[in-house]
């Protein structure tokens, strides 16, 4: 019967020994994963001898006191000595594995003197990064197409672990991560570097790496947060330090550049056709996960766009919902999340689309009114 | 005397005893109750059991195909709490109620009228539970932990149906061991002492203190999160000085309680049911008894060693790291003990001895994969991945529900008066045994690969391992059904079961006539 099972157990071992297994842990790219990952092996090799005795004796029992081969029972039912034997052997044995498991657990959780430290904030479902003492911050959405998950497009090599901004950290430097949350809880696992940390509402968890080799490396939030808790994967790129700071500089400029792009941009009017267009996009973007491509949401759950009467009659209410969001609910607040233009856009797209026809136009400017609230 | 009381019976039987439907609805009499829980949880089961039919017919392949991610989320929850609440607990309520008066020589439960309603709230509360599945917006869909906020600001109204089904699922369980306690520490048979107990009462004696204690932090849990939700109270929510990790030291100061009471009764099936087929006695009686009383009070010091991705001190985890090692010790002294009750035995293998080794091996490899988990650094890898799916499935499944069925195969002689076809019993138990390995050992190795739990969808790299593991659930579920078929065959009919079928059997249930009569045990049977 078992005799399958612990055979089993011991073809994994070979697998076990290669380094990137489909099958095994990852050893993953930092000193601490590579810690990690000796603990794992350790501790299942343990479990193996220890399975193989305990089992061993059982099926030589199976075996050998069979009643069809004739044999009689015996009639010893205790040994205080044995008893003794086999719970001190257990004891030792954990005691053996509690030290280094110990000793890697304090490394794990000194996050002191870091070189680097990044705000990493989970929201319903995207990540969003932010450089401590820089001006660079950015969301992290999924990049795989609709298409794709709906199975009406051919699979792409990464699959449901892509995003459209990457974080991006140096390698050979501490990097410390500040984890938290916007709503509900997540967490933020990236396996080779052996951390998966929970991003709780109002408050910051502290976790730290430091990557040996540039190169690029995925996770996915590892805690239910809601509909789209298997769409919300994260992306690391590793970069030598120079690279990394070179990096970060241009983000900078990008984001003042921006800036100025968007104070142009309040004097300037879009047209209908520009606005529907880019609102349809960031529309499927943004919106879609909840109140679903065709805007009727999902009924008990996700309020319905089409037809509704904040979005026919009260315009001001419709800006207000989408810059600041509603506490309490799964509604963010866009407002720190997309542009002027993509909100103008997306909330221009709304009022006309479905059926909705109100005619209005709304602008960067109309936005902007809101966002200063 | 004999004679009179059999009058009595007959008398009472004649004149009072309803009959059809109110005869169960009616019924005080412990085996009638017993039945009800134990049909009751095989169609839990059954209905749990599609649950996990449509999660792994949607992960079968990647890509979304038959659900959407939010009825998926329904699904794993109320799979989840079908299983635990409706499936595994009452089938352990309904053994105890037929086995414990018969095993100690008690006429019945010592509290008849609050057993009938401790067993018939509990087709409301899944009435309530399953009911809010076709409800706008659908059932719960935060996981059956029901983490806050997530069951509380960013969950739909069927919450409130939630907390009230798990509220009459609580009552009746502390029901349900109030009762075990009351029947146990009074209506012992003279010179039944604590330590003369089959193993099977002493767990459950164990167990029933475990819900006493633990099924009102659960009720706290729930209420918190409903007055969060509707009344404006901030226990979880930081926004108003609460702290939604407060949610998860509250639940699983119940949850890792109930993970032993899920697990303790099998301890005492298995080790009446070994020694049976082994023809030989219970190695080590007594330290059993005591690692049954050493896993209890464990468990209420590791629960935290579920939240070690929380953000804890570093004192706190390397603190439940320990306690959680521990446990492996007196769990470890079960193993071996019915191994060397097995050791220079002598051992035929009927359906409910395959059971109970089946449940040995794959208990323990459940228990390593446990011991694994204990081990904090690399809990930061498993937590919240298939391997922890795997884990307690081991634990629950090949754990738990196969010592349930070897509780079943054991003890049907003695419920319907016939021997189960045991060709039909055998041929359930390998395809179950194989299923089971393919449904659940696979997924240590996407666990271990990097697959978190409760998606819907995932990368492909993962495609090929949950295949197999699809065609195993699928191989599982169907195997059941022999199961039922196997039972609906022993209660209409079969061989003459005698008093007792089982050559090594031990226990006053074995001393009273197959089938066990309606009322038994009313003059109290002498124990030397």
């Amino acid at each position: 019967m078992s005799i399958r099972l612990i055979s089993a157990l011991i073809a994994v071992a070979p697998f076990a020994a290669s380094a990137q297994s489909q099958l095994n842990m990852t050893q993953g790219v930092s000193e601490i994963s590579q810690r990690v990952y000796d603990l794992h092996m350790t501790i299942f090799y343990i479990c193996c001898v220890i399975g193989l005795i305990v089992f061993g004796i059982m099926f030589a029992s199976m075996i050998l006191h069979r009643k069809s081969k004739g044999h009689q029972p015996a009639t010893f039912h205790e040994n205080v000595k044995v008893e003794i034997i086999w719970t001190a052997i257990p004891f030792i044995i954990l005691v053996g594995m509690a030290i280094p498991a110990t000793k890697t657990l304090i490394a794990m959780e000194d996050t002191s003197e870091s070189d680097v430290t990044i705000i990493v904030t989970g929201s319903q479902w995207k990540w969003h990064y932010k450089y401590f003492d820089r001006d660079v911050e950015y969301y992290s959405l999924l990049a795989t197409p609709q298409e794709q998950i709906n199975n009406r497009l051919q699979k792409g090599e990464n699959y449901l672990l892509e995003v459209d901004r990457p974080l991006v950290i140096p390698t050979d430097r501490k990097v410390r991560f500040l984890v938290t949350s916007d709503d509900v809880i997540h967490s933020w696992w990236v396996p080779d570097f052996a951390i998966k940390k929970d991003a709780n509402p109002g408050f910051i968890n502290e976790i730290w790496t430091k990557v040996e080799q540039p190169g690029i490396y995925r996770g996915q939030c590892a805690e239910l947060c809601g509909k789209d808790h298997g769409f919300m994967p994260i992306v690391v790129i590793a970069k030598e330090p120079e690279e990394f700071a070179a990096w970060l500089d241009e983000q900078e400029a990008l984001a003042l550049e921006a800036k100025a792009e968007e104070q142009r941009l309040l004097a300037l009017s879009m047209s209908k056709d520009e606005l529907m267009s880019l609102g349809e996009s960031v529309y499927l973007g943004n919106c879609a996960a909840c109140h679903q491509p065709n805007g009727e949401g999902i009924p008990g759950v996700f309020p319905s766009l089409k037809g509704t009467d904040m979005i026919l009659n009260d315009r001001a209410a419709h800006i207000d919902i989408v810059v600041n969001g509603k506490r309490g609910t799964a509604m963010q607040a866009f407002g720190s999340q997309l542009s002027l233009r993509e909100l103008a856009a997306v909330i221009t797209y709304e009022r006309n689309a479905w059926g909705n026809n109100t005619g209005d136009l709304v602008q960067a400017a109309d936005v902007n009114e809101f966002l200063n609230r | 005397m004999s004679t009179a009381v059999g009058e009595m019976t007959n008398h009472d039987h004649h004149h009072h005893a309803p009959s059809g439907f109110t005869r169960w609805l009616f019924t005080t009499n412990h085996k009638e109750i017993g039945s009800l829980y134990l049909w009751f949880s095989f169609i839990m089961f059954l209905v749990g059991g599609s649950m996990a039919m449509v999660i792994r017919a949607e992960l079968f392949e990647p890509g979304l195909q038959l659900v959407d991610p939010h009825f998926f989320n329904q699904m794993t929850t109320v799979h989840g709490l079908v299983m635990v609440f409706g499936a595994v607990m009452p089938a352990f309520v309904g053994l105890a109620n037929w086995m414990i008066p018969l095993m100690i020589g008690a006429p019945d439960m010592a509290l008849p009228r609050m057993n009938n309603w401790s067993f018939w709230i509990l087709p409301f509360a899944f009435m309530i539970l399953l009911g809010s599945l076709f409800m706008d917006g659908g059932g719960p869909a935060f996981g059956w932990t029901f983490y806050a906020p997530l069951s509380t600001t960013y969950s739909t109204d069927s919450t409130a149906l939630f907390v009230f089904s798990v509220h009459i699922m609580g009552i009746s369980s502390i029901m349900g061991a109030i009762n075990v306690i009351v029947t146990v520490m009074n209506m012992r048979a003279p010179g039944m002492t604590y330590m003369k107990m089959p193993m099977f009462v002493w767990t459950w004696f164990v167990t029933a203190f475990l819900l006493i204690a633990v099924m009102p932090v659960l009720a706290c849990a729930a209420t918190m999160v409903l007055t969060d939700k509707y009344f404006g109270t901030s226990f979880f929510d930081a926004a108003g000085g609460g702290d939604p990790v407060l949610f998860q030291h509250i639940f699983w100061f119940f949850g890792h309680p109930e993970v032993y009471i899920m697990i303790l009764p099998s301890f005492g099936i298995v080790s009446a049911i070994i020694p049976a087929f082994s023809r030989k006695k219970l190695f080590g009686y007594s330290s059993m008894v005591y690692a049954t009383g050493a896993i209890a009070g464990l468990s209420f010091l590791v629960w935290a060693h579920h939240m070690f991705t929380t953000g804890m001190p570093v004192g706190a985890e390397i603190f439940f790291m320990y306690a959680t090692m521990l446990i492996s010790v007196p769990t470890g002294v079960k193993v071996f003990n019915w191994v060397a009750t097995m050791w220079r035995g002598s051992i035929s293998f009927e359906t409910p001895m395959l059971f109970a080794m089946a449940f040995v091996v794959l208990f323990t490899i459940g228990g390593f994969s446990g011991l694994m988990l204990a081990i904090t650094p690399a809990d930061f890898q498993y937590h919240d991945s298939y391997f922890v799916v795997a884990h307690f499935h081991y634990v629950l499944v090949s754990g738990a529900v196969f010592s349930i069925m070897a509780a079943a195969y054991y003890w049907l002689p003695k419920w319907t008066g016939h021997m189960y076809d045991e060709k039909l019993g055998r041929l359930h138990f390998w395809c179950s045994l194989i299923s089971v390995n393919v449904l659940f050992f696979p997924m240590h190795f996407v666990g271990l690969a990097g697959m978190p739990r409760r998606i819907p969808d995932y990368a492909l790299q993962f495609a090929d391992i949950n295949q197999i593991v699809s065609y195993g659930a699928f191989a599982f579920g169907l195997s059941q059904l022999i199961f039922l078929w196997v039972l609906i065959k022993c209660v209409r009919g079969g061989e003459k079961a005698p008093d007792k079928p089982w050559e090594g059997a031990e226990g006053l249930e074995w001393t009273v006539p197959s089938p066990a009569p309606l009322h038994t045990f009313e003059t109290p049977p002498e124990v030397k």
